[in-house]
C-alpha cells in the first residue's frame, strides 16, 4: 500500500514533534549564553561546567554503576524467567509464575516505588537486611523492574525459534546441561543483549522508584536532576543533553552497524521479488 | 530435578520481590500514621481509607489523574495512527531506520526531554521570544507550568509507546484485502476506513492502553511541566509520603489506584493474547 501525501507528512510531523525538542536542547548546548535556549555565540563553556559540577559527576558514576549492575542481575534473572516460561511447558504454579513475572510491566511507577520501599523497611525490622536504604536497594528494585522485560524478551525469542535443534541435540546425546549451553543460550543471546541494554537505560531513567527506596547516600543522575529541573533549567543540563544524545546515537550506529549484514540480506531478497 | 534447581531461585525471586511488597502494602494500607522512624504503627484500622471517602481531594485527584491519562492516550493516537501508517508504507529496507528514529528520543532521556519542554515554554523561554520578536505579543504568555504544557510534555514522553503496535498490525495486514478492496473501486479513503481501520482497531486499543495505564501513575511530568493545582494522584500519592509522611494513606492510593487499573489491565491482556 503506497501511503498518500498526507500520511507521509503527518508522519514527518510527527517525528518533528518528537526530536525538534530535544535537537534545540543540543544545539543551544554550545551556546554561551547563560539563560539556556538563548543563543549566545558558540562556546564550549558549558561541558566545562558540567565536567566541573562534582555533585552532579559523582551522581552519574553511581547511576552508570547501578545500571551496570542491575542489568547483569536482570539479565541472569529475566533470562532465566523467559526461559522457563518458554520451555518447561506445563508446571505446578505456572500461572502464578507468568503474572509475578509479568506484574513489573503493568505497576505504575509511584505503587512499585512505594511497594518496595516498604518491603525494604519490613526487611530491614524483621531480618536486619539490607541495612538502610541507598545504591543497594535502587539496584535490586530495578533489577527485579528490568527483569520483566528482559523475561518478556527472552520469551518471545525462545517462542520463535525451534524447539526441535534442542531436541536433536540431546538425540545425539548431549546432557540438558550441553544442549542449553551448546543450543539455547546462543538462541538466547540476541534477546539477553537486547535485554541488557534495555536494563540498563530503564535504570538510569528512573527517577520515582530511585526516589522511594534511596536513602541520603543514593543520589543517582535522575535524582539530581530532578531537583535540579525543579528549580528551573541550566545550561548545564543542556551539556548533559548533548553527551546523551551523542552516546545514544553512537550505540544506535553501533547496532545498526552489527545488523547490517542481515540487513542486506533482507534487501537482496525484497530486490530480488 | 534438574528443572526444580532453576525454579526454586526464581520463584523466591518472584515471591519476595513481586508478591510480597504487594502484600507489605496491604498490610500497610491498614495501619495507622505514627511519629517515629519508620512512621507507622500496625493494626487493622480502615482509617486511611476512610480519609479518601471523606476528603474529596482525594476523589478529585483519581478522576484529575484519570483524564489526564485518557487526554494523553488519546493524543498518542491520533499522532501515532497516521506515524504507523506512513512506516508501513516505506520501503521494507527504511523501516528500521524509522524505528531507531522513534525509538532513539526513548534513550535520550526522559528528564531531558522534559527539560527541553521547559526551556521551551518558559516565560523567557524560546517560544515566547520568537513570539515577541515576530511581534505578535508584547508580554510573554505562561506557558509553563499550565495544564497545556502538562498534557504536551505527556504526549512527548509517551508517544513512542504508541507506534509500535500499529506499526505491526499494519505490517501484517494481508495487501490482498486491500488490493481487492481497490479492484472493486474504492477508492484510498474508503480503503483506509472500511478495510484497514477496522483490522486494526485491536492494535489501536492496545495502543491506547499502553499509554493509559502507565500515565494514570504518572508523577514527574505534572510535577515538573503542570500548574500546581493539577493535584493528580501520582503526585497526592508522594505528597502523602514524602511530605506529610502519612505512609498508611499513601498505601491506600497506591491499592485504589491498581483496583481502578485492573480492568484497563484486564483488557489489554486480552488484547495481547489475541493473535
Amino acid at each position: 500500500m503506497k501511503p498518500g501525501g498526507f500520511v507521509r507528512g503527518a508522519m514527518w510531523a510527527g517525528f518533528l514533534f518528537l526530536w525538534l525538542p530535544i535537537l534545540l536542547l543540543v544545539g543551544f548546548a554550545f551556546s554561551a549564553d547563560r539563560i539556556p535556549f538563548q543563543w549566545g555565540g558558540f562556546s564550549l563553556r558549558w561541558f566545562g561546567a558540567l565536567a566541573a559540577n562534582e555533585k552532579l559527576l559523582a551522581a552519574a558514576w553511581l547511576s552508570l554503576r547501578i545500571a551496570a549492575a542491575s542489568a547483569c542481575l536482570a539479565v541472569v534473572l529475566g533470562g532465566g524467567i523467559g526461559f522457563v516460561l518458554a520451555r518447561f511447558g506445563p508446571f505446578r504454579g505456572r500461572a502464578a509464575f507468568g503474572a509475578l513475572a509479568g506484574a513489573p510491566l503493568v505497576l505504575p511507577e509511584v505503587v512499585m516505588g512505594l511497594c518496595l520501599l516498604l518491603l525494604f523497611v519490613a526487611l530491614e525490622g524483621l531480618l536486619g537486611w539490607p541495612a538502610g536504604r541507598g545504591a543497594f536497594t535502587i539496584l535490586l528494585a530495578h533489577a527485579g523492574f528490568a527483569a520483566a522485560y528482559v523475561a518478556v524478551l527472552v520469551q518471545a525469542r525462545l517462542a520463535e525459534a525451534d524447539r526441535s535443534l534442542e531436541e536433536a541435540a540431546m538425540d545425539l546425546g548431549a546432557t540438558p546441561f550441553v544442549a542449553f549451553r551448546s543450543v539455547t543460550l546462543p538462541l538466547m543471546a540476541p534477546a539477553l543483549l537486547a535485554g541488557w541494554l534495555l536494563a540498563f537505560t530503564l535504570s538510569l531513567d528512573d527517577v520515582v522508584i530511585a526516589s522511594f527506596v534511596s536513602g541520603p547516600a543514593g543520589t543517582t543522575l535522575p535524582i539530581a536532576l530532578f531537583s535540579m529541573l525543579r528549580l528551573g533549567l541550566t545550561p548545564e543540563v543542556n551539556a548533559l543533553a548533548a553527551l546523551v544524545v551523542a552516546a545514544a546515537g553512537a550505540m544506535l550506529g553501533l547496532g545498526l552497524w552489527l545488523l547490517r549484514p542481515k540487513r542486506r540480506h533482507d534487501s537482496a531478497k525484497a530486490g530480488g521479488a | 530435578m534438574s528443572r526444580g534447581v532453576l525454579l526454586a531461585p526464581l520463584w523466591i525471586w518472584l515471591l519476595l520481590f513481586v508478591a510480597a511488597p504487594v502484600v507489605v502494602l496491604v498490610i500497610m494500607a491498614f495501619a495507622t500514621p505514627a511519629d517515629g522512624v519508620p512512621p507507622f504503627t500496625l493494626g487493622l484500622r480502615f482509617s486511611a481509607f476512610a480519609m479518601l471517602v471523606e476528603d474529596s481531594y482525594y476523589a478529585e485527584a483519581l478522576l484529575a489523574a484519570l483524564r489526564l491519562a485518557a487526554m494523553t492516550a488519546g493524543f498518542c493516537l491520533l499522532i501515532a495512527y497516521p506515524m504507523a501508517l506512513g512506516m508501513a508504507g516505506v520501503r521494507p529496507r527504511w523501516r528500521m531506520p524509522l524505528l531507531a528514529l522513534l525509538m532513539l528520543p526513548f534513550w535520550t532521556g526522559f528528564l531531558l526531554r522534559i527539560g527541553a519542554w521547559i526551556g521551551l515554554l518558559r516565560d523567557e523561554g524560546l517560544i515566547n521570544r520568537i513570539l515577541r520578536t515576530l511581534g505578535v505579543i508584547e508580554a510573554p504568555l505562561a506557558l509553563l507550568y499550565t495544564e497545556g504544557a502538562m498534557l504536551v510534555g505527556m504526549v512527548h514522553a509517551y508517544l513512542p509507546f504508541a507506534v509500535p503496535p500499529l506499526f505491526i498490525a499494519l505490517i501484517r495486514l494481508d495487501p490482498a484485502l486491500l488490493e481487492a478492496a481497490a479492484d472493486l473501486g474504492a477508492r484510498p479513503a474508503r480503503v483506509f476506513f472500511s478495510v484497514t481501520l477496522p483490522l486494526t482497531l485491536p492494535a489501536a486499543a492496545a495502543a491506547f492502553l499502553l499509554v493509559f495505564i502507565p500515565a494514570a501513575g504518572e508523577f514527574v511530568i505534572p510535577e515538573l511541566l503542570g500548574p500546581p493545582e493539577a493535584q493528580v494522584i501520582g503526585r497526592v500519592l508522594w505528597q502523602e509520603f514524602f511530605q506529610n509522611r502519612d505512609w498508611p494513606l499513601a498505601a491506600a492510593l497506591a491499592l485504589v489506584l491498581l483496583a481502578l487499573l485492573i480492568l484497563p489491565m484486564r483488557w489489554f491482556q486480552r488484547l495481547e493474547a489475541e493473535p
